[in-house]
């Protein structure tokens, strides 16, 4: 049943059973909020897990009850559209450690009353797994249809390949790497920074002062959200074009299109999105590394599985390049896998998956179609 | 029954049953489709053109998007029971390396191309003096994405000297389909117009 806790109207699952971490601790109780759209059929076979990216969030394809704009994948997921809502019984949960009312930095924890803030433990894409295979149990399902994800929704779906593939029958990891680069890591610690350097974190502990860190947060959305892009889209969409003016203004003001686009995205991400959350959930993807996490190289992690798979990169992505994406193929094929690999033709950088790319629909619909009529 | 049909069923021919098989250059996936009906084989592609992959993984069929000129090197030694080449041969930029690629890769390979010794293709070049025009090489040279063209004759050259062992060759023309242990006789350079080699290393 959907309820409003903190203004965040959803459904919730209160997990009472200790959750052991991959780092050894231990979250005793914890809550997961998720949103649901079509039918579980009768046999409990046409689930579909989303899995979000690193800002985003439960809401998939309903209205955000924070920006009050649509869901972030409402292009693909709908009645009619490639993940058919008519058709499949469509799951996303709000990731272990985020900010949308699953358990997290900005919880109260339980056993003092008071904000977790840096007392929350470091979680992991692992982590983050478990608590969803917790919730899938608790809807009652046995096996998933698909598990799809971009980005580190993407590793969410690796993970639960390489960890519970008997839950699964296909898996789609899109835009995404086996484990984070020095690169990716960079980026990040460059947003965590920006937070850490703001003086209203306070060290984490921001929630007494009511006061949070939006300078440091928007600065590192500002700069995660340049990764997202790439130099065509950026130059496609704004060029050097000046911000409602006619020649430049000859201070530090946004005078270019592009400054005011990104003072924007930051300024609005801090309304949705909590700086500690942040902190943990880019240092779950930094410590991504499956082949650390299972003790094994890829191929072996996949050996002998059954799992249906749809690898997917763009062209233009440069943050999860081809080249990544291809060495998840290569490690699929080289375990006998049953694997389908497409590069998509794109200029538009990381944020692809999310934008407007009719073959990305086209091969997703058909992948989806023929695992859900294989099952008879 | 044409001639892409007879091609397409003498490769299945040779496939055993339930193997594992890779397609190299797959395009819409009918070769796979009917390897997986009639022989219940366990298939992939390889495919380069998007609009070509995504029909493929419509029918169910798993197809990596690539290129056979670099991205065979993602299959390690064996992996496959059969890896086929039909009808691409001709079209690769370096054919001896694809080839080595598809013996590395495979158990056994097959491989069919269009015969460039047949007498009709040798007839067309002498009378006209020109690329020749036939039913089976229908386009420009300038068009033709046919790179690199052999005879039956050159491509058994070339598997001899690269050790390869040719297990049996399908010779076909629009009349007769003809099966060889082994290597096929001269004539069939001339009286073939395309030929199917099952190969191992």
């Amino acid at each position: 049943m959907r309820t409003d806790q903190n203004k965040i109207l959803c459904s919730y699952y209160n997990d009472p059973n200790p959750l052991v971490l991959e780092s050894g601790q231990k979250i005793n109780e914890h809550q997961i909020a998720y949103e649901t759209y079509g039918k579980l059929d009768k046999n409990k076979s046409n689930t579909i897990l989303i899995c979000h990216a690193l800002s985003g969030d439960q809401f998939v394809a309903s209205k955000h009850p924070i920006t009050g704009k649509g869901g972030w994948w409402n292009r693909m997921v709908g009645p009619e559209k490639p993940i058919n809502t008519d058709r499949y019984f469509v799951v996303c949960a709000n990731v272990l450690g985020g900010c949308m009312g699953s358990t997290g930095p900005s919880s109260i924890n339980p056993e003092n009353g008071k904000t977790f803030s840096l007392d929350f433990p470091v979680i992991t894409i692992a982590d983050i797994v478990n608590a969803q295979l917790r919730l899938i149990e608790h809807l009652g399902i046995d096996r998933i249809l698909a598990v799809i994800g971009g980005s580190m929704g993407g590793m969410q779906v690796l993970e639960w390949a390489a960890s519970y593939p008997k839950k699964l029958v296909s898996a789609i990891p899109v835009a995404t790497s086996s484990r984070h680069t020095a690169q990716n890591i960079a980026f990040h610690e460059l947003g965590r920074q920006a937070i850490m350097a703001d003086p209203d974190w306070k060290g984490g502990n921001y929630s007494e002062t009511g006061v949070s860190p939006t300078k440091g947060l928007s600065i590192a959305r500002m700069t995660a959200h340049v990764t997202y892009l790439s130099e065509a889209s950026l130059t496609k969409k704004f060029g050097r074009k000046l911000q409602d003016k006619k020649d430049l203004g000859f201070g530090f003001d946004a005078d270019f299109q592009i400054e005011s686009y990104l003072r924007h995205q930051g300024l609005t991400f801090v309304d949705r999105f909590d700086a500690n959350s942040y902190l943990y959930i880019t240092r779950a993807m930094d410590y991504f590394d499956l082949e650390i996490t299972h003790k094994k190289n890829l191929t072996e992690i996949f050996k002998g599985t059954r799992n249906r798979f749809l690898v997917v990169s763009f062209t233009g992505d440069w943050l999860y390049p081809t080249s990544e994406n291809l060495m998840i193929v290569r490690a699929l094929s080289a375990a006998g896998a049953d694997v389908s690999f497409v590069d998509i033709d794109s200029d538009k950088g990381h944020d692809a998956f999310l934008l407007e790319e009719p073959q990305f629909d086209k091969t997703l619909d058909g992948f989806l179609s023929s695992v859900y009529s294989s099952l008879g | 029954m044409n001639n892409y049909r007879k091609d397409l069923s003498s490769i299945v021919s040779l496939v055993n049953q339930g193997s594992r098989v890779l397609d190299v250059g797959c395009g819409d996936g009918e070769l796979l489709e009917y390897l997986k009906k009639d022989k219940e084989v366990i298939g992939q592609g390889l495919e380069i053109r998007q609009d070509r992959v995504n029909k493929c993984v419509a029918k169910g069929l798993s197809v990596i998007q690539g290129d056979a000129a670099k991205d065979l090197s993602l299959y390690p030694n064996k992996s496959f029971d059969c890896v086929i080449l039909s009808q691409t041969i001709q079209a690769t930029g370096k054919p001896k390396e694809v080839l080595s690629e598809l013996i590395r890769i495979g158990r056994e390979t097959i491989v069919s191309l269009p015969n460039f010794g047949f007498w009709e293709v040798r007839l067309n070049l002498f009378l006209t003096g020109k690329m020749p025009i036939t039913k089976r090489l229908n386009e420009n040279w300038y068009e033709t994405q046919n790179i690199h063209l052999c005879t039956i004759a050159d491509f058994v050259n070339l598997c001899d000297e690269l050790k390869i062992n040719i297990k049996k060759t399908i010779t076909f023309n629009s009349k007769k389909i003809k099966t060889f242990k082994e290597k096929p006789r001269a004539i069939e350079n001339v009286i073939a117009e395309e030929a199917v080699f099952l190969l191992t290393s």
